[in-house]
């Protein structure tokens, strides 16, 4: 193991991965000395997203199974924490693990049904169900309706204030963190070779005698379960749900991040995320630069973008550093 | 009689969405590509009719011309983009497309303005008829049902009757059998994009004067739209149509009579703020039960 | 005699108004090799999809094993012992060659939910792989994504994989399609030895393999099986000489 992280330095991946996580590592002490407050809410943005891409990343990177409605389980975690909050329960001890029980109970449920189907009608019928849960929020006029709601953060008897931006951005890193690293044993387990067998070849890997349906359920429910997780944090970021967290939008937006970080590269998400979110930060003053005001229309050349990176960069960001084994 | 005039709304609607609908469903079963970006279509078709009609002065003139111009529209997308997806798997069609409505609702914001626009319904649909003794209707809504089920009918005919039809339904059966044919398929796919794209608008533009012109307008119904072709089975104009005046008579109930229903166990405000989100939640719970009865639609072809 | 390995009565399978199976019977004995021919369309891959369980068959019934697997899934005949290779080469392209038989052996080890364990460092799964690879002699090869390996590579490993549930019966879908004239000898050699493992199926339309291998040939012609004996017989049978040989010209 010690060996095998001293070599991978020795890659360009593995040296801007290293980087990468140190400065993210280190972003709150980095801002709070270059005295820019404003770019640790972008980081810890992009460490939500990231794990929340990561959690897609399982599903569609490492099973190719376009869901198209992965922005639900940021709904279903962020929801859970906020009515359970505007009830009283405060607790992040019970708001956590409830969030994340319901998300992975209800992504085994619409998993069910969704995996029956193949292709396109995999990716709608998960879009569906996605909207269903968005528009199940927008009618909940109790909890806020269209407008959303303003609740309060969970608590943790004392532990962490996740009030403060540095300790709720360290805590955000470490799930991000943890959640990398479930997902690198993931994928090289039993379990995930089976994953990644069928999405390399379906059938050849139910003549092999594998039920490929239990375990895409399984994966399946595992990604809703840290999509939830990510929706958890995106509420007490802004102390603040609404249904727009979850609006089909969002899933495509996660779907982008995937893809743009490289589909079943390990830390593509972080990648992904990190792009989606700079390239906002970078176009529109590139913009201005070139004509006052046109910053503001940044999306008229990201579209494009996405464009090519659909039709030449599949690899994504991934690629660009190398091949990659294993 | 509230009743009767619901379910000609229902109608409407369903006549609206199917116009969408179409489109979206030709590109898919022809070119089996999976275009988000057929909302935008819609979208663009409303903002040219609200300047072409401003231009012109005329609703009947305005409309007319902004057709074309989406057809136009369409066909440049086609050959700029669309047409270098038709090949990729659908993760790299979901990808681009969704970049194009990035790309067209910014557009519109540089362009026309971050504000909404209305388009006046024309004079003389601006009244109501008796659509029987003692029931009136808007005209302009009766209109819709008869320009709908006109166009419903020429696609009918279309794709029933004329060489162009007869290769769309080869196309949507067999994709390999029209090249074998020596039919000259890139020029058969850009006019199928095209047409989709004029339908799509003209939909758009009908939908302005009781709806209102803004961005993202196409987006949420794209959903919708995709929604009837995979009830309907893609590929399948038929299953489509079914679908669409399915889906709109579901949503067109849920809003005008969940209310009432909600009413008795709900207090009035929360009954009809959820209503119109419970409609919605029904057409998803009915794609989701047909699509696990019939894993490819009503009309699908089995695979 | 011994209770027959795979036994099929009766099936019929109509694919609407074609008859594509028509009432065939067909049965391997343990350590036997069935040969299947006949030409083209004549439904021998529709056939094998109802002894494997991708198709159910309209009518009829199948027992493998000892035990009616008509209505058993795919996944759970495989599980009894019945290996397929496939028509056309169906690896799994983005894996290596070992990372290939392993998943193969992985399938017949229990259930696959085990999440935090590396495969790779799997002793198990990997030295019995390695065995399979050796088996077919695909040794040197084992670190190679399977994508890079040649066709008849590909068709080796296949077997390997196939055999990595140490199967009962093997179901050969056209071993032989695509290779050249030695590679062909070498694969009928290499099933000749197998066959102290496992009985086999084989689908061929190489009929020197065939004949070189077979102990029993059946011919299939139009979805109807219209004759079944020793290599001796069919060569002999007149009917048979009519309907495939007669195509063979033409």
């Amino acid at each position: 193991m010690q060996t095998s992280l001293i070599a991978s330095l020795r890659t360009p991946r593995g040296l801007v991965t290293t980087a990468l996580l140190l400065v993210l590592a280190l972003l709150p002490l980095l801002t709070q000395a270059l005295d820019q407050r404003y770019l640790l809410l972008v980081g810890t943005r992009i460490v939500i997203w990231s794990i929340a891409a990561a959690s897609l990343n399982m599903i569609l990177g490492y099973g190719g199974l376009v869901s198209f409605g992965h922005a639900a389980f940021f709904g279903i975690g962020g929801y859970t924490v906020g009515i359970l909050s505007a009830n009283g329960i405060n607790s992040g001890w019970i708001q956590w693990p409830a969030a994340v029980a319901i998300a992975g109970v209800w992504a085994a449920l619409i998993g069910a049904l969704s995996l029956r189907t193949r292709g396109v009608y995999f990716i709608m019928i998960t879009l569906a169900f996605a909207q269903l849960v968005y528009y199940l929020g927008s009618g909940l006029e109790a909890y806020g309706g269209d407008d959303g709601l303003n609740i309060g953060r969970s608590r943790f008897s004392g532990l962490i204030d996740l009030r403060d931006k540095a300790s709720f951005y360290w805590l955000c890193f470490a799930l991000l963190l943890a959640t990398l690293w479930f997902s690198s044993r993931l994928v090289n387990s039993r379990f995930g070779y089976v994953l990644r067998g069928a999405k390399s070849n379906e059938l050849r890997m139910t003549a092999l005698g594998f039920p490929i349906f239990r375990y895409r359920l399984a994966a399946f429910a595992i990604a809703g379960a840290f999509g939830a997780l990510a929706g958890i944090l995106l509420a007490n970021e802004g102390a603040y749900i609404s249904p727009a967290m979850m609006s089909w939008v969002k899933s495509g937006d996660l779907i982008v991040i995937v893809v743009l970080g490289g589909m079943g590269a390990l830390f593509g998400p972080l990648y992904g995320a990190i792009g989606f979110f700079a390239v906002e930060e970078f176009l529109k003053p590139l913009l201005d630069l070139l004509h006052k005001g046109w910053g503001e229309y940044w999306q008229i050349v990201f579209g494009p973008l996405l464009v090519m990176v659909a039709l030449y960069a599949q690899g994504g960001i991934d690629s660009l550093l190398g091949r990659r084994h294993g | 009689m509230e009743y009767l005039i619901q379910v000609l709304n229902g109608l409407q609607l369903g006549l609206l969405m199917f116009l969408l609908a179409a489109g979206l469903t030709l590109t898919f079963g022809i070119m089996d590509l999976v275009n988000l970006a057929h909302g935008s279509l819609y979208m663009m078709g409303a903002y040219f009719a609200w300047t072409l009609i401003g231009w012109t002065d005329s609703f009947v003139l305005g409309a007319l011309l902004a057709i074309p111009a989406t057809f136009l529209l369409g066909v440049v997308v086609e050959v700029v983009v669309a047409r270098r997806l038709y090949a990729r798997d659908h993760l790299a069609q979901v990808l681009a497309t969704f970049g194009l409505i990035l790309f067209f609702n910014e557009l519109v914001r540089a362009i026309w303005g971050p504000d909404g626009k209305s388009i006046a319904v024309p004079a003389f649909l601006d009244h109501t008829v008796e659509i029987l003794p003692g029931i009136p209707y808007p005209a302009y809504r009766f209109a819709l049902i008869v320009v709908g089920t006109a166009v419903a009918l020429l696609l009918a005919w279309l794709v029933a009757r004329t060489r162009l039809g007869m290769l769309i339904r080869a196309g949507a059966s067999n994709r390999r059998m029209i090249g074998a044919l020596g039919v000259n398929i890139e020029l058969l796919f850009t006019l199928v994009f095209g047409l989709g794209a004029a339908f799509a608008g003209l939909a758009g533009l009908m939908a302005a004067p009781i709806a209102s012109v803004k961005i993202g307008m196409g987006d949420d119904i794209l959903i919708v739209a995709f929604v009837i072709i995979v009830i309907g089975g893609i590929g399948s104009i038929k299953g489509a149509f079914v679908a669409a005046l399915m889906v709109g008579q579901i949503d067109i109930v849920g809003r005008a009579f969940l209310p009432d229903f909600l009413k008795t166990f709900l207090d009035p405000a929360s009954a009809s703020a959820a209503a119109p989100a419970i409609s919605q939640v029904l057409i998803y719970v009915v794609m989701a039960a047909v699509l696990v009865w019939r894993p490819t639609g009503l009309f699908g072809q089995r695979s | 005699m011994a209770e027959p390995l795979l036994s099929a009565q009766g099936l019929v399978k109509r694919f609407g108004g074609l008859l594509a199976t028509d009432n065939v019977s067909i049965e391997v004995m343990p350590g036997e090799i069935h040969a299947l021919i006949g030409p083209n369309g004549a439904g021998k891959t529709t056939l094998v999809s109802q002894l494997t369980g991708n198709l159910r068959p309209d009518s009829g019934s199948i027992r493998f094993a000892g035990r009616d697997v008509t209505r058993l899934p795919l996944h759970a005949r495989v599980r009894l012992g019945l290996a397929r290779s496939f028509q056309i080469t169906a690896v799994l392209r983005d894996f290596t060659a070992l990372d290939n038989v392993a998943l193969a052996v992985q399938a017949h080890d229990g259930h696959s939910f085990r999440f935090l364990a590396d495969v790779r460092a799997d002793r198990r799964l990997r030295d019995s792989a390695r065995r399979g690879l050796e088996a077919v002699g695909l040794q040197a090869r084992a670190e190679t994504l399977a994508s890079a390996l040649s066709h008849g590579e590909q068709r080796q490993l296949e077997i390997a994989m196939a055999l990595a549930g140490e199967p009962r019966l093997l179901l050969l879908d056209e071993p032989m399609a695509g290779m050249g004239p030695e590679e062909s000898q070498r694969l009928v050699g290499m099933l000749r030895n197998l066959k102290s493992r496992c009985g086999m199926l084989l689908i061929e339309h190489d009929m020197d393999a065939v004949f070189a291998l077979a102990d029993r040939i059946t011919v299939l012609v139009y979805g109807r099986a219209i004759a079944s004996g020793t290599p001796d017989q069919i060569r002999g049978n007149a009917q048979v000489r009519q309907a495939y040989l007669g195509e063979e010209v033409a």
